[in-house]
């Protein structure tokens, strides 16, 4: 049983085509390190998986569900760019609020045990403002898991995270793993990304070049993926051929 | 439907919180309409009869002016931190994000109006409370009117580096017809003149301008929040 499944997608900014028939398939159950350099499309695809933009071409189902449909953003948690909290709400507020749009049961209980997962019980009535860069990112990260999604969505989770939401943040996601959710993460932290990923795939130009499981050659050495697969790869084997 | 609602309720309270904690828009709409109601009434050296005969179009225009104030923030509140993002992902629907956006603006512009009414009755000398349950519904009308269109185009215009420009180009001219009408009611309220069938006329124009704006406004939104 597929949890992503996108065939073709095809995406244009303008004349631009940021995405050239990009196809993805990852399992349910999986946790999906999408790699890429800058400019290769990562962004843009999570951004059409998140139902944040939709694709010029191709079908994408999530969960079994067409991607931005209602029942899909029920089950897709999304971590973006941007930590995706209010400054001038409280940490219990910004949840709460969250947890009534995610369509959380209790979600005053909720948004507790969710401050209290992520270390900031102790500041659950101070301002979002008032935090420090790396509290705001825990408060990001809580949010993102308050409804135990089934699918994780997370572009560059670890990029300027402090040790302790880094720390937080992987104990969460091996959490999500072990009551068999989905995550898909693109990163350029691979040694962060290898920790937890099952499967790997690279994205070159809009194109889906390789994807599969994660190889004992993809832990041992990060840029092997990029010198097989990627660009150079391709070129030296077509050398070779 | 029913969870939809009470997305919107839950995002029109985060609006109103916030707002109220930081009076962004607040401020700086109600002391604009005080300002400019102020000025006028040293402006010009008007007769009874004149002052009579402007009141609905001025008030109309300051609060219509004051509203593109907070309008402007309706969507431009999302953007800090990509909050918008998180709201397009999650499961409420689009069209209950904007209606939280529309309520919430509805009552930041109603309150900016009723602080405003009391200078205008003073420096006005015009005894709009005589007239006060016929008044609140023509502000009620008309006031949707503008928080409706102005949050639509608020959303149009959110990732626009001249939202603050390009929002009253796009708002005014839908307004036009929403704002006479306004305008030629609270008029004859205030003078005492209004002519029955024309005020009921003009109370039908109200209403089904909001009742179309709203649900072009619902139907629509996801187009302009999806990319």
């Amino acid at each position: 049983m597929l949890a992503v499944a996108a065939e073709r997608v095809w995406k244009y900014f303008g004349d631009y085509p940021a995405l050239r028939g990009a196809t993805l398939h990852t399992k349910r159950g999986a946790c999906l390190a999408l790699l890429g350099r800058n400019g290769a499309g990562k962004t843009t695809l999570l951004r059409i998986l998140a139902g944040l933009s939709r694709p010029t071409k191709g079908e994408i189902t999530l969960l079994g569900q067409s991607a931005g449909s209602h029942e899909s953003r029920r089950r897709v948690g999304y971590l973006g760019h941007g930590i995706g909290v209010y400054d001038d709400l409280s940490a219990t507020e910004n949840l709460v609020l969250f947890g009534q749009l995610l369509g959380v049961n209790e979600p005053a209980k909720a948004a507790a045990a969710a401050l209290e997962l992520v270390g900031l019980t102790r500041v659950k009535d101070g301002l979002a403002r008032e935090f420090s860069r790396g509290m705001r990112q825990r408060l990001a990260v809580a949010r993102a898991f308050l409804h135990e999604p089934e699918l994780l969505l997370l572009d560059e989770p670890f990029t300027s995270l402090d040790d302790r939401a880094i720390a937080v943040l992987q104990t969460l996601l091996a959490g999500a793993l072990r009551r068999g959710a989905t995550i898909v993460m693109s990163t350029h932290q691979i040694r962060e990304a290898m920790e937890l990923a099952t499967d790997v795939a690279l994205l070159e130009r809009g194109q889906i070049v390789y994807s599969g499981p994660q190889t004992a050659e993809m832990l041992a050495d990060p840029g092997w993926l990029y010198r097989t697969y990627g660009d150079k790869g391709a070129g030296d084997r077509s050398a070779r051929s | 439907m029913t969870r939809g609602l009470i997305a919107a309720l839950a995002i029109a309270r985060k609006d109103l919180r916030t707002e109220l904690r930081t009076k962004e828009s607040l401020n700086a709409s109600a002391s604009f309409a005080l300002v400019i109601l102020v000025l006028f009434s040293f402006a010009f050296d008007l007769g009874r009869e004149e002052i009579y005969a402007i009141s609905g179009g001025m008030l109309w225009l300051v609060w219509s002016f004051a509203g593109a104030l907070i309008v402007n923030r309706s969507f431009a509140r999302e953007l800090p931190n990509d909050c918008l993002d998180v709201l397009v992902a999650s499961p409420a629907p689009a069209w209950a994000v904007f209606l939280g956006k529309a309520i919430a603006a509805f009552f930041l512009l109603i309150l900016v109006e009723a602080i405003s009414l009391l200078p205008f009755g003073l420096f006005y000398n015009i005894a709009w409370y005589d007239s006060a349950g016929s008044l609140l519904v023509v502000m009620a009308l008309t006031t949707w009117g503008i928080t409706v269109v102005g949050a639509a185009f608020s959303a149009v215009t959110v990732n626009v580096r001249l939202r603050e420009l390009m929002l009253p180009v796009l708002l005014y001219p839908i307004l036009i017809p929403l704002l006479i009408a306004a305008m030629g009611v609270t008029t004859g309220l205030f003078s005492g003149d209004a002519v029955p069938g024309s005020a009921a006329a003009s109370l039908r124009l109200l209403a089904g301008f909001d009742v179309m704006y709203t649900a072009l406004a619902l139907y629509l939104i996801e187009y302009v929040l999806v990319g």
